[in-house]
């Protein structure tokens, strides 16, 4: 048998196109490129939003107006014209569906393509899925089963409608409006997303789920994502992406704002695949999130995160301990390849007493990929006995690509504990060697070498996405021997 | 007169780059530094003093020690009485001394020598022909560009000039050390100092800023060290400084093949410190080390800013900071560790373990590693804790009361980077400040 190299595993990487790369061809409504105040309007008429909705638009427009971007973070790309960028499209056929079978057959096509067949998921894994394309749900399952209980699960424009006084409270509450440049920009336009609230005291019975995609050429996709737990109730939510291969760079600014209220748990998951460019880092996402969660007494917000794709991430799920004993919890990989360029982390704010946080982070760089960890654990005066573990980890791969560690610690409390730890180290040759001479080949090797770095956080993925995240890790480090 | 009071409202950095034409004239040098001075002023003046917007001095603010009004330049030559500094010293005899008086150097409390070696003055360096090579090779070729440092080599006249030669081991410590004698209502000194330690040589060097009084004194010293291939260099810092003397101290150093730097940080007192600490190693099988003990109270503040570039394969450096913060004091450790591409191999540790013993006290750290290697073993480690409480229970348990328990497990805590202090004579004289420090008397014979 011939011997498969190292040079053939690269190339067969470099060579691998982004397996869900197509464009679904569904006739868009594509508002003219640009920004202002009447493109604003414009958005929110279409969405035929309350008069205060249209106002906090355009109060976030004006903000954002003033704003710089940021140019902190460690990652290095051309920044994005935003008059360049048409800030609305939605699928043009658009009435509501009572069942699957209504639904355009090219959209579930595409579906199908993308391996989320609905109908299986609905069986197998007990999960209700609202899908958004292009920014606007054009199918939600379950909904009858979570209505049953109380819990409300719908695209965000629908809950301004219908849920005006939750959204109107909750909204902006966690990320305000001027909270940084794209928060600002994802507040003025953001097009569509979920909004999630879950009454006092129910236990949401399934692992609730979106799926998005960016389709539309020149499209920027403005996600708004709102998840509120009421006292004593418990929610785990799934969010996973894949986006089509596109040459010019796409833009994706989502705002997620989480409320545990007191006694409350929200388990948030993401895993993330959009398009990271090809092998010379050409095109690819822009992911420029702010995620952030709000924890009142006794409530807990645990973020996973599986960061695989785009071409450059930024992206830092926080939360803010502002109940006594409240738990924040951040488990993270992220992986680069090529050119991609992430940098990813967390803020843990302490604010209330006998507040616990953990975080845990696992970077895989490989190629000529930059990845960066940068994390905030901030203990205020008057959070008592507040604990903090945090570790950082990174794996190199080749030395053309690099890892960074930016970790912040501020300590303002006496009963702070507060540990850190950090490595960065590549796979061993000795364990290569020991798994090939058990008969495993140098590619399994990796595999499994890398599967057993990032377990703690695989581990705290639900089972559906833990399966699909081993296979996305796989997939995008595939040859990239050490 | 309407000259005074025009400086006098003027901001200090306007004060700084308007007497600088005034110094520049009375130096009346055509030497090579001429334009390295007027290059940095320009610099400083271009980008000012650090703000806290800059990230480098995110949680150090400069604000409150600029507004006074300091003298540049001492009015006249200050004398101080031998009896009245001979606690600074280590030693009476046991080693070089290079002292300085509000800047101008003393030869009374001085020893220094040239016989096989020089342990001088950079000013008599920079005049003498004798001197020039080593100077155009060496001085302001590794200092940074960042305003305060460029603010000291637009400055700088006067400081200490060491150059050891090649497989020359110094006999004893040299011991570089500033007075202030407070005779300005406030002085700002800004010292500078160049080292270089040649092949296969060896030293030892103590350095330190002193405040004799309670006016307010600000110094911006630079120092910048080389050390050749196999050299081995041993430095302390000692930072025990009264309450109203502020110290900005920018180390640079250089290490080429097989050296070995070891630097050791003790910061004890002093309204405001912030260290800076640059360490390149250019050479293959450099070891770096760098340690520090902090010990703070009142409102005093302390920033470690420290940067190790890797830029050669097959090296090591360790860094362990510890520190205990008391009362409204605020710590700061800023550490970041670079390996470039080329340095395969490099094993880099960092550790900085902080205690908190009040509520007012704070802690900020920022501990960073910077990869661009893969075969390399780089970790940092941070914690923010408290005593154990068992150990302090245990302690109480056999007899030994709250304070001196506490005090035992400062010591513990501190001795990690105590006991590779490798002067007996200092060690014990570091031990003996602490124990003040904390309050206690525990015989301790080390």
């Amino acid at each position: 048998m011939k011997k498969f190299t190292e040079d053939d595993l690269k190339k067969d990487l470099e060579t691998k196109e982004y397996e869900y790369g197509f464009y679904t061809d569904i006739e868009s409504e594509t508002f003219p490129i640009g920004l202002n105040e009447d493109i604003v309007k414009a958005i929110s008429k279409k969405k035929e939003e309350p008069s205060w909705m249209t106002e906090w638009r355009l109060e976030s427009f004006r903000y954002w107006k003033e704003m710089v971007e940021p140019e902190w973070a460690n990652v290095h790309y051309e920044k994005p014209d935003f008059q360049a960028i048409s800030y609305y499209s939605a699928p043009s056929t658009k009435p509501k569906y009572d069942s699957l079978d209504e639904v355009d057959p090219e959209l579930l096509d595409t579906f199908k393509r993308l391996g989320i067949s609905i109908d299986e998921q609905k069986k197998l894994a007990n999960v209700a899925v609202d899908i958004v394309m292009d920014s606007v749900s054009v199918a939600t399952t379950f909904k009858k089963t979570l209505s049953e209980k109380g819990i409300i699960f719908c695209s965000i424009s629908e809950a301004i409608k219908e849920h005006p006084e939750l959204v109107k409270k909750y909204i902006g509450s966690v990320v305000p409006q001027r909270d940084n440049f794209y928060a600002a920009l994802n507040s003025a336009v953001f097009s569509d997303g979920s909004f999630c609230y879950i009454p006092k005291g129910v236990r949401c019975p399934m692992e609730l789920s979106t799926y998005f995609r960016i389709n539309q050429a020149g499209t920027g996709q403005f996600e708004r994502t709102l998840v509120i737990a009421d006292k004593g109730s418990y929610v785990s939510y799934l969010e996973g992406c894949t986006a089509p291969s596109r040459d010019e760079n796409q833009l994706h600014a989502a705002v997620v704002e989480l409320i545990a209220l007191d006694d409350a748990e929200i388990k948030y998951s993401t895993v993330q695949n959009w398009y990271p460019g090809n092998k010379e880092g050409k095109g690819g996402v822009f992911n420029f999130v702010t995620k952030r969660g709000i924890c009142e007494k006794n409530a807990k917000i645990s973020w996973t995160q599986v960061e695989t794709g785009s071409a450059v991430t930024w992206k830092y799920p926080s939360c803010i301990l502002k109940g006594d004993n409240s738990i924040g919890e951040f488990y993270s990989i992220a992986v680069t390849n090529n050119f991609q360029q992430a940098d990813t982390g967390t803020k843990m704010i302490h604010l209330g007493k006998n507040t616990k946080s953990t975080i845990i982070s696992k970077g895989i760089s490989a190629g000529k990929s930059q990845n960066s960890y940068r994390g905030l654990v901030q203990i205020n005066a008057r959070a008592k006995n507040a604990r903090n573990f945090s570790q950082c980890d990174s794996l190199l791969m080749g030395n053309e690509c690099g890892a960074h560690t930016f970790p912040y610690i501020e300590a303002k409390n006496k009963t702070a504990q507060i540990e850190h730890e950090a490595t960065t180290s590549k796979i061993g040759e000795d364990q290569i060697f020991y798994c090939n001479q058990r008969g495993i080949d140098t590619e399994k090797a990796i595999a499994l070498i890398v599967n057993g770095f990032s377990k703690e956080v695989l581990n705290k993925l639900p089972m559906e996405f833990a399966v699909e995240a081993q296979k996305l890790l796989e997939i995008s480090l595939e040859g990239s021997v050490g | 007169m309407g000259q005074t009071i025009k400086l006098r409202n003027m901001s200090l950095k306007d004060k700084l780059v308007s007497s600088f034409l005034a110094f520049d004239d009375h130096l009346e040098d055509e030497s090579p530094i001429h334009d390295i001075r007027s290059k940095a002023i320009k610099n400083f003046e271009e980008n000012g003093f650090p703000t806290k917007k800059e990230e480098d001095w995110k949680y150090t603010s400069l604000k409150p020690i600029l507004k006074d009004n300091y003298s540049i330049f001492p009015k006249g030559e200050n004398t101080v009485e031998l009896k009245d500094v001979k606690q600074y010293f280590l030693h009476d005899i046991d080693t070089f001394k290079v002292v300085f008086i509000d800047g101008v150097y003393s030869s009374f409390l001085s020893e220094t020598t040239h016989d096989s070696m020089d342990i001088c003055l950079i000013s008599s360096a920079l005049k003498k022909d004798k001197y020039s090579a080593s100077i155009e090779t060496y001085y302001n070729k590794i200092a940074g560009e960042d305003s305060l440092t460029s603010l000291n080599t637009a400055f700088a006249k006067e400081g200490a000039y060491i150059n050891i030669p090649k497989n020359k081991e110094v006999e004893k410590p040299i011991e570089i050390i500033n007075f202030v004698t407070g005779k300005e209502e406030a002085l700002m000194a800004q010292p500078r100092n160049l080292i270089i330690v040649g092949e296969n040589a060896h030293v030892q060097i103590i350095e330190r800023h002193q405040s004799l009084t309670d006016n307010a004194v600000l110094t911006n010293s630079v120092t910048e060290i080389f050390v050749e291939k196999r050299a081995f260099i041993d430095y302390y810092k000692i930072q025990n400084n009264n309450s109203t003397a502020s110290l900005i101290d920018s180390t640079f150093i250089s290490q080429e093949q097989d050296s070995n730097c070891c630097l050791h940080t003790f910061s004890l007192g002093g309204k405001l410190t912030r260290n800076n600490l640059k360490f390149s190693q250019n050479g293959e099988h450099c070891d770096s080390t760098l340690k520090g003990i902090t010990i703070l109270k009142d409102k005093q503040h302390v920033d470690h800013n420290t940067l190790v570039e890797h830029i050669a394969p097959n090296c090591e450096s360790h860094q362990d900071y510890k520190g205990l913060y008391s009362d409204k004091s605020t710590g700061v450790f800023n550490g970041k560790v670079i390996v470039e591409k080329e340095a395969q191999k490099t094993n880099a540790f960092q550790q900085n373990n902080n205690i908190l013993i009040d509520d007012k006290a704070t802690v900020n750290a920022k501990p960073q590693l910077e990869i661009f290697a893969d075969d390399v073993k780089c970790s940092h480690g941070c914690t923010i804790g408290q005593f154990d409480e068992e150990a302090l229970f245990y302690l109480r348990s056999r007899g030994i009361a709250k304070k001196e328990a506490q005090a035992l497990l400062m010591y513990a805590f501190a001795n990690t980077v105590l006991e590779s202090v490798k002067i007996p004579s200092l060690k014990r004289r570091i031990n003996r400040i602490i124990a003040e420090k904390i309050g206690v008397s525990i015989g301790f014979n080390v």
